[in-house]
């Protein structure tokens, strides 16, 4: 056994560290490690022969052992450390992609510029308290017309260019008659819009069979021709985002009295004058008015006690306006390439 | 109404330019439609005289004329007119004149021969849209003045879209009376007069419908020149309000319209017998028409008749005998008043629409009469000459419409306008309406004249006041009216949360016409009953639609058409189905998806849409009820749906809607290129969600079972699951299907389904005998309800 206690530390230290140096991958060097420090490693041997050591030699050559083992221990996880980081850079590099290709799936869609500029005017009116309410599109004579204050024969009637079923049922030319169904509901006050489609038998460039509508009424017991200048004010500047001049030009319905048209300032030239405001400088976008005590009368609201105030406006016009299109026909061919164009 | 601004400024001259007077009508409520010159723009044309004329040595059809353009000032000119005669003055483009498109006119040879300038034609100078020839000029025409200013062309036409409650401004007086009162400018009428009768012969005239007609006036004129010519000034007047000159009688009577906004006529007196009946249309009675046509006429309208015939429709149109001829020397001018609601209506019911009618149905003033048919006279007797009867006037004078006395509250006009204006400045604005004001203690008494028809209660005076004050004066107020806080219910559907899914899911909105093609109705959806329109605008749009597929699919079909084969389009709308007397009107969503799942990209393999791709959509959509399971999909038939790929969707046994592939056949007959997925629901309380009801949430973990069965092929997962959750309905939270399949190892006829089994505990973790009990209660329902058996 004396010839064992020979074993030379420093070469055995020296070996190793060989091989933990040239060790390529973390098994490689966790295999070093078992050999020189594992269980039954070289260096774990040395230590359970120490037994047989003189007693004087044991702590001095225990010592070199520990120091040895100690040593190497450094230098595996040293090792260790490094390989990772190699092994992680390794990884990396090869996982590398473009990531200017494309993403994967299913694009999004989207809404009809129509409906996207009918929900923009629904939420505005809805944040200002207007609940939205729907009617029928095909209406009766009564509810389209008459309740209106447009009785047979009025010359009002050759303004709506009316699609009949028979003498009673049309298809409703103007949202106004959803006023009278909420009116002979519900007792004011009353704060409602009525947006939907409406249909007038013309058919050319800058008109369509069908169309949309967005209808106003409020009803209350105080509400003037001032009230409604500060709605259709605020509602136009914040539909288009921008400081607009506005006009309120005298204007005739038969269902409201003072009535007006709304102009304004043209937004594609800012009211130098151009072609789509026939250069004029001004847009007309919107017409309005108190409504006129006959309509009251109809639904049986008190008109010493009630006033109201409605308006009426053209979507596509609007829509038109908000977003340069030229050509009113395109909202109806559904073309791709021009639905893609709002998403 | 259209009229010429200088004719305008002779009645009322405000010191404002041709702009604001525009602005200042628009803001009025005189909505200015287009303003016009009244002639092409041009340089260098004098009126000239035709010394000489004669053939061109070269050309057939030139002349050679020698023309007189001012004093010892002649111009050898080439004409090609055909009318072009010796001794007619004519307006000639000197060389150097510039004509409309920028024409220049140089020294010119035609065939060898110089010619020195242009003989125009009145197409030539932008007076008319076409010439037959060169423009005559009247004799007394001074040679060598500039024509512009001859013919007063620094003049514009200036076009009204009057609404129709504006009756009293389809005359230019009630114009002029208008910008009087805006600008406190006098308005100065031209002087009429009287004309006195130098016979007695009176035309007699009987009221046979007084309600319709309370005033008729009329006078004969006897020996009128046939020959005479209709002045230049008049026909230039007409032509720039829009009318054409026909002859002095007819022009005389258009003037008397454009000017006072009264409609008169004249008639043949050799073609009337005896006296003018003004009645209602006996039964059966006709018009004979000047296009020789005989119209039926019916006993609602209000005739013109003598005592023989029918001579014309009251206050809409004359028949043949109604008209003077070339010929004609003996006259009977009419100036009538018809009510509106005896006019109104008529002429459209006849498909007819004239000056007169338009003028009638809105109101003509009906103290008017008399004064028309003297200035008629006065202007008629300058250029025909003649012998004026006495004006005959019927009358019947509590039925002449009177204007009601209005009560004017002050507290009111405030009420409405919302603005604060001095009592003063309301009397002011009435009285210079013309309107008779006389105060009260509330306020004022109001009488309007008897031009105005459409001011009839108290809001309409009010209306006036805050026209004329300004619109723009009346402040802009906010925030009076309280706020009326209402919300929805929590459950209810929302059709624009469904948009978004579908948006999301790569859709895009359309938005078809609502009327569709009888054909392309009976093919997709033959078996609802449809409304149809009496008057649509064309065969193609004469059908309401029972579905929007129609739409959806022609909209596809145009972008087939146009290299778009994907294609992913839904719409929201109602559809219109006749059920014994109604008429439903239902709010229906629906889609279609045809092409490629996806746009062509690297990352994912290119395929086709199917059925289930669409069903995913749906599936996403109704899970906004918030109820997903209780939608239930059944094998069903459509008429335009594939057979065996054809979904009926109900909740609690209610319809809501269907899903399926195109039937193959329509496909085919439509032309498109490819398979299509079409979905369709109500949009309707069937759709309307649950309040969600909070469950405790198990501590204990959920376990999973796989299983795969073999079943019939035509089995349908459906009762798979319904079995295996009626097996074990505690238990079970969950069925994932991870696989279907058909094919090798599985017989003919039979398919293998595999399922996860997800079981759960609530009190407690479950065992595995717990588990194998359930996978067991499981298997053996599915065994013995449907056959199916565990594959190894």
């Amino acid at each position: 056994m004396g010839s064992e206690s020979t074993i030379d530390i420093p070469q055995l230290v020296s070996d190793v560290q060989g091989r933990i140096d040239q060790s390529l991958s973390l098994a490689e060097l966790d295999e070093v490690r078992v050999q020189a420090l594992g269980k039954h490693g070289l260096l774990t041997a040395q230590l359970k022969q120490l037994g047989q050591l003189p007693k004087e030699e044991r702590p001095k050559a225990g010592q070199m052992i520990n120091k040895a083992k100690q040593g190497l221990q450094a230098s595996i996880e040293a090792r260790r450390v490094e390989l990772e980081t190699l092994a992680l850079q390794a990884r990396l590099a090869s996982e590398h992609i473009d990531i200017t290709l494309p993403g994967r799936g299913q694009a999004p869609g989207g809404l009809h510029p129509v409906t996207r500029t009918l929900e923009r005017i629904d939420r505005w009116f809805a944040n200002a308290g207007f609940r939205v309410e729907e009617g029928p599109e095909i209406e009766d004579d009564y509810h389209n017309f008459e309740a209106l204050n447009i009785p047979d024969h009025h010359p009002a009637r050759a303004m709506h260019d009316t699609f009949y079923f028979d003498a009673h049922l049309l298809l409703r030319t103007h949202t106004s008659p959803v006023q009278i169904r909420v009116m002979e509901h519900n007792p004011p006050p009353l704060k409602i819009i009525a947006p939907g489609r409406v249909y007038r038998c013309d058919s050319d460039l800058t008109h369509t069979p069908m169309f949309h509508q967005v209808e106003g009424l409020l009803v209350d017991e105080q509400v003037s021709f001032a009230d409604l200048k500060g709605v259709i004010y605020d509602f136009l500047q914040s539909f288009f985002e921008r400081e607009l001049k506005l006009r309120f030009r005298p204007s005739y319905f038969p269902f409201t009295e003072p009535s007006a048209e709304v102009d304004i300032q043209c937004v594609m030239c800012n009211g130098a004058g151009c072609r789509v405001c026939g250069n004029t400088g001004w847009l007309e976008v919107l017409g309005c008015g108190m409504v006129h005590p006959a309509v009251f009368e109809h639904v049986g609201i008190d008109t010493e006690k009630y006033t109201g105030y409605a308006f009426g406006m053209g979507v596509e016009r609007l829509a038109m306006l908000r977003y340069g299109v030229n050509d009113l026909r395109l909202f109806f061919e559904n073309d791709m390439r021009f639905l893609q164009q709002f998403a | 109404m259209k009229f010429s601004e200088v004719w305008l400024r002779e009645w009322v001259n405000p010191p404002v330019d041709t702009e604001t007077l525009v602005d200042q009508l628009s803001m009025a409520g005189l909505e200015v439609d287009a303003v016009s010159p009244v002639a092409g723009e041009f340089t260098g044309v004098v009126v000239g005289s035709v010394v000489t004329r004669a053939q061109h040595p070269n050309a057939d059809k030139l002349s050679l004329c020698t023309v007189e353009v001012g004093s010892d000032d002649l111009r050898q000119i080439i004409c090609g007119a055909p009318n072009v005669v010796e001794g007619m003055k004519v307006p000639v483009a000197l060389v150097g004149a510039r004509l409309p498109g920028d024409f220049k006119i140089k020294k010119a040879k035609l065939r060898g021969v110089e010619s020195q300038g242009m003989i125009c034609s009145a197409a030539e100078l932008g007076l008319a849209d076409s010439s037959d020839g060169i423009m005559p000029l009247p004799a007394d025409a001074a040679v060598g003045e500039d024509f512009r200013q001859y013919l007063g062309l620094e003049d514009r036409s200036i076009d009204l879209d009057l609404t129709p409650d504006r009756g009293d401004c389809l005359g230019l007086s009630g114009v002029a009376r208008e910008v009087g009162v805006i600008n406190r400018s006098p308005v100065t009428p031209p002087s009429m007069n009287a004309i006195e009768a130098v016979n007695q012969d009176r035309f007699p005239v009987e009221l046979e419908a007084p309600a319709a007609c309370p005033r008729y006036t009329c006078r004969i004129i006897r020996n009128t020149d046939p020959d005479a010519q209709t002045p230049l000034w008049m026909q230039e007047r007409l032509r720039r309000s829009g009318l054409r000159s026909i002859s002095p009688v007819v022009d005389v009577t258009n003037y008397i319209l454009l000017e006072l906004g009264q409609p008169m006529h004249g008639f043949d007196l050799r073609q009337l017998k005896d006296g003018i009946r003004v009645r209602m249309a006996a039964p059966g009675e006709t018009l004979l028409m000047l296009d020789g046509s005989e119209l039926s006429l019916r006993e609602d309208t209000l005739v013109i008749a003598d005592s023989e015939k029918v001579v014309a429709m009251a206050g809409i149109m004359g028949g043949e005998y109604s008209g003077v001829a070339p010929d004609t020397t003996d006259i009977l001018l009419e100036s009538a008043f018809f009510s509106p609601t005896a006019i109104i209506g008529k002429a459209r019911s006849y498909g007819m629409h004239t000056d007169a009618s338009h003028r009638f149905e809105r109101g003509v003033d009906p103290c008017l009469q008399r004064k028309a048919i003297e200035r008629a006279t006065e202007l008629l007797l300058d250029i025909v000459g003649g012998e004026p009867g006495p004006v005959v006037e019927a009358v019947s004078e509590e039925q002449v419409p009177q204007r009601p006395e209005i009560l004017l509250r002050r507290e009111r006009v405030h009420r409405v306008l919302g603005v604060t204006i001095d009592d003063q400045t309301i009397a002011d604005i009435l009285q210079r309406l013309d309107m008779q004001v006389d105060e009260v203690p509330e306020g004022w008494k109001v009488v309007a004249p008897s031009c105005r028809f459409d001011i009839e209660i108290e809001v309409d005076l009010i209306e006036e006041i805050g026209r004329i004050y300004g619109y723009t004066e009346i402040p802009t107020h906010r925030g009076s009216a309280g706020t009326l806080v209402q919300s929805e219910p929590e459950v209810a559907f929302s059709l624009e949360r469904a948009r978004k899914i579908l948006v999301d899911r790569g859709f895009y909105e359309s938005i078809t016409y609502s009327f569709i093609s009888r054909e392309m109705h009976d093919l997709v959806d033959p078996e609802q009953n449809t409304v149809e329109l009496s008057n649509p605008i064309s065969a193609d749009m004469s059908i309401m639609r029972t579905s929007l597929w129609p739409g959806l699919l022609q909209a596809a079909l145009y972008n087939q058409s146009r290299q778009q084969n994907r294609v992913r389009l839904f719409e929201s709308g109602l559809r219109f189905i006749k059920q014994d007397d109604e008429i439903k009107q239902e709010m229906m969503l629906s889609g279609l998806i045809c092409g490629t799942l996806l746009t062509e990209q690297w990352g994912a393999p290119g395929r086709d849409v199917d059925f289930f791709d669409l069903k995913g959509d749906l599936e996403a959509v109704l899970a906004l009820s918030g109820a997903p399971d209780e939608f239930r999909f059944t094998p069903g038939t459509h008429p335009s749906l594939h057979p065996g790929q054809t979904a009926r969707i109900t909740r609690d046994d209610q319809p809501v809607g269907w899903i399926g592939m195109l039937h193959p056949e329509i496909e085919a007959k439509l032309g498109f290129t490819g398979n299509l997925y079409l979905f369709e629901i109500n949009i309707d309380k069937s759709l309307d969600g649950k309040l969600p009801d909070f469950s405790a949430l198990s501590k204990f973990p959920s376990i999973r079972r796989d299983i795969a069965i073999v079943v019939d092929e035509q089995l349908e997962f459906s009762a798979v699951s319904d079995c295996i959750r009626q097996a074990a309905p505690e238990k079970l939270k969950d069925i994932l299907l991870f696989d279907v399949y058909s094919g090798e190892k599985i017989d003919s006829g039979l398919k293998s389904i595999a399922l996860g089994l997800i079981l759960q505990g609530t009190s407690h973790t479950l065992t595995d005998n717990e588990v194998e009990g359930i996978v067991g209660r499981i298997l053996t329902s599915l065994k013995n309800e449907l056959k199916a058996q565990l594959r190894d």
